[in-house]
């Protein structure tokens, strides 16, 4: 290992080798990962047993008898299609607006001139503290008046001015070189031009990491919607399934399948997009350094 | 509210304008920035600046839910949280709560990382593994953990052939939210170090092993103090969301306050004052003491970076 030739005949052999500490190591996450999945092992079988064997004592892992009645009625008697096409019709509506006004803003902030700008980036910045679980009660007054109480515009409208996202853009369009810009504007490309021809392509993959986590966010966020609404057909998934199926008495087998529903979206969304998940928790984490 | 949205808005907007009309030349690409911002500063106005400013206000008021009879009582509100042992407690359960989370998440994810990022196969799957917890819905988290810490019919006390009350004792109900939210959550942290220590140069591992360095010399002299930064920032970010706990705590104890009233948490208190009691001005007075305290850390947090760069220097 001490020279590079070295070190690339050794990398190239231990994809293949199995050392004893890789044995070990291997092991070692098969048993953490099996902790981390039991849950879920659980709730998914919990799922196929009756509702009668979901409450047997003592419990066990797999059904005795397989059956998909709390799948069936889950889809029969709940509210769970108009749950989840909330969930969707907000969340889509809340990443759209988030990237488009934050990626403006953010723009805004690292690359253009306007007085005032250095004091309402001040401000901006102190909004990374205010959020509906710090100061519930005061927003929710506000949407009351403004009559969107139990309204799809109250659920999504104050879900989209995240201080952070912004912040995170601009930290990206400061360190896109001027000249790029430039380049453009001597040429006689106007502003809006340069944003949407250079800078926003440039800024896809931060795009693609604010806009994957305002949706998993805004997916998953329960909060909000719980305060803003109480008509069971407005309701979101997390917040259907956490107050309205827990009011009827809770029906084990056929809440953990509700469950189930409500976080496989986002399960298939990290499958297909792992890459880019992992680069925005990477690039959005160290952002805020 | 429209008002003061307009007049957030408009000084950029006046000023862009203006200055956009006036300059010539290279610096002219450089103008009309209040229309980039116009619209975030909108919502932000309207739905965070606003209800900020809102509720400053009610909190010198007896408000009601619906906004009626809102006469001015001066500092009443405040004088009445901080004699409230309802508000002292749940402040407590809030910060017992972070006390033992952000500890152990930070350790538990950092472990994680470690062992992901050493193993040579299948880095995916670990990824996936750790992480796919918090794809789930805190509520739908939180009643997995009910269910399996159920007594009787759950598994935890099954698996460990245990006897354990864990949502109807006092002395166990918020270390199940505990758990509960390290499954949930630690895998946002652990992509965090995972990234990091993905960042962290290879030639200084091969320099360190050049001059004899073991493994766990290379772990403290190089792997720890390269991970600082990280470490600082996770830490940050899981006080200030541990602060605000509130999903999985109301979701495992069907939305009341738990066994001797032992998980009520800081939101939950709030809430309960502002929609279950209706008195909006008591709830918007503890609203504002807990917007001061995560302030407080943060300005910390702001200041004890400071103070290390210029140390460093």
């Amino acid at each position: 290992m001490t020279t590079d030739a070295a070190l690339i005949r050794i990398k190239t052999r231990t994809r293949k080798a199995w050392t004893p500490s890789q044995i070990v190591l291997t092991l070692l996450g098969v048993a953490v990962s099996a902790v981390f999945l039991a849950p879920l092992a659980w709730a998914l079988f919990t799922s196929l047993k009756s509702e009668t064997e979901a409450v047997e004592v003592p419990p066990h892992w797999l059904p005795k008898e397989w059956t998909g009645q709390a799948w069936k009625a889950l889809f029969q008697t709940g509210n769970i299609t108009d749950w989840f096409v909330n969930s969707l019709v907000v969340s889509v509506c809340v990443t759209a607006i988030v990237l488009t006004v934050s990626a403006l803003a953010g723009y805004g902030f690292a690359r253009t001139e306007f007085r005032g700008k250095n004091v309402l980036m001040g401000v901006v910045m102190a909004g990374l503290m205010v959020s509906p679980a710090v100061l519930g009660v005061p927003l929710f007054t506000t949407v009351q008046q403004m009559g969107m109480v139990d309204t799809y515009w109250g659920m999504i409208l104050p879900q989209c001015a995240p201080a952070a996202m912004v912040y995170i853009l601009y930290k990206f369009f400061q360190g896109i070189p001027k000249e790029l810009e430039e380049a453009a504007f001597i040429d006689g490309a106007g502003r809006w031009r340069v944003f949407f021809t250079i800078v926003v392509p440039l800024a896809r993959p931060s795009l693609a990491a604010v806009g994957i986590f305002t949706f998993i966010a805004s997916w998953n966020n329960f909060l909000w919607p719980y305060m803003v609404t109480n008509n069971p057909d407005l309701m979101t998934m997390p917040n259907g399934i956490a107050t309205v199926m827990n009011s009827y008495g809770i029906q084990w087998a056929q809440l953990m399948a509700g469950g189930l529903m409500a976080g496989l979206p986002l399960i298939v969304v990290f499958v297909f997009f792992q890459r880019q998940i992992v680069s925005g928790v990477a690039h959005t984490g160290l952002a805020g350094q | 509210m429209t008002t003061s949205a307009e007049t957030v808005i408009a000084p950029p907007r006046a000023q862009a304008a203006a200055a956009g009309a006036a300059t010539v030349g290279r610096k002219q690409g450089f103008q009309h920035g209040g229309w980039f911002v116009a619209p975030f500063l909108a919502l932000f106005a309207l739905f965070v600046i606003w209800p900020l400013l809102r509720g400053i206000y009610l909190s010198f008021t007896d408000a009601n839910i619906s906004g009626d009879s809102a006469g001015f009582i001066g500092f009443d509100n405040y004088r009445e949280a901080l004699h409230d042992p309802l508000m002292w407690d749940s402040l407590g359960h809030s910060a017992f709560f972070t006390l033992l989370v952000v500890p152990c998440i930070t350790v538990l994810a950092f472990l994680l990382a470690m062992l992901a990022h050493h193993i040579e196969r299948g880095t995916w799957l670990w990824r996936l593994c750790f992480f796919l917890p918090f794809l789930l819905p805190s509520t739908v988290a939180g009643n997995l953990w009910q269910w399996l810490f159920n007594p009787g019919t759950g598994m935890v006390n099954h698996v460990f052939g245990i006897d354990t009350p864990w949502l109807t004792d006092k002395s166990y109900a918020m270390l199940a939210v505990v758990i509960t939210t390290l499954w949930w959550t630690v895998g946002f942290s652990f992509l965090l170090y995972l990234a990091a220590l993905q960042g962290i140069p290879g030639h200084l591992y091969e320099a360190a092993k050049l001059d004899g360095a073991n493994a766990w010399h290379r772990m403290v002299h190089i792997t720890l103090p390269m991970l600082r930064n990280i470490t600082g920032l996770v830490i940050a970010l899981q006080i200030l969301a541990s602060l605000q706990v509130f999903d999985q705590a109301v979701v495992m104890q069907d939305f009341g306050p738990g066994p001797e009233e032992s998980t009520r948490t800081f939101v939950q208190f709030t809430l309960e004052q502002g929609f279950t009691s209706y008195r909006v001005g008591y709830a918007s007075a503890i609203s504002i003491i807990f917007f001061v305290i995560i302030a407080a850390v943060a300005l910390a947090r702001m200041w004890l970076l400071r103070n290390r760069e210029e140390g460093a220097r």
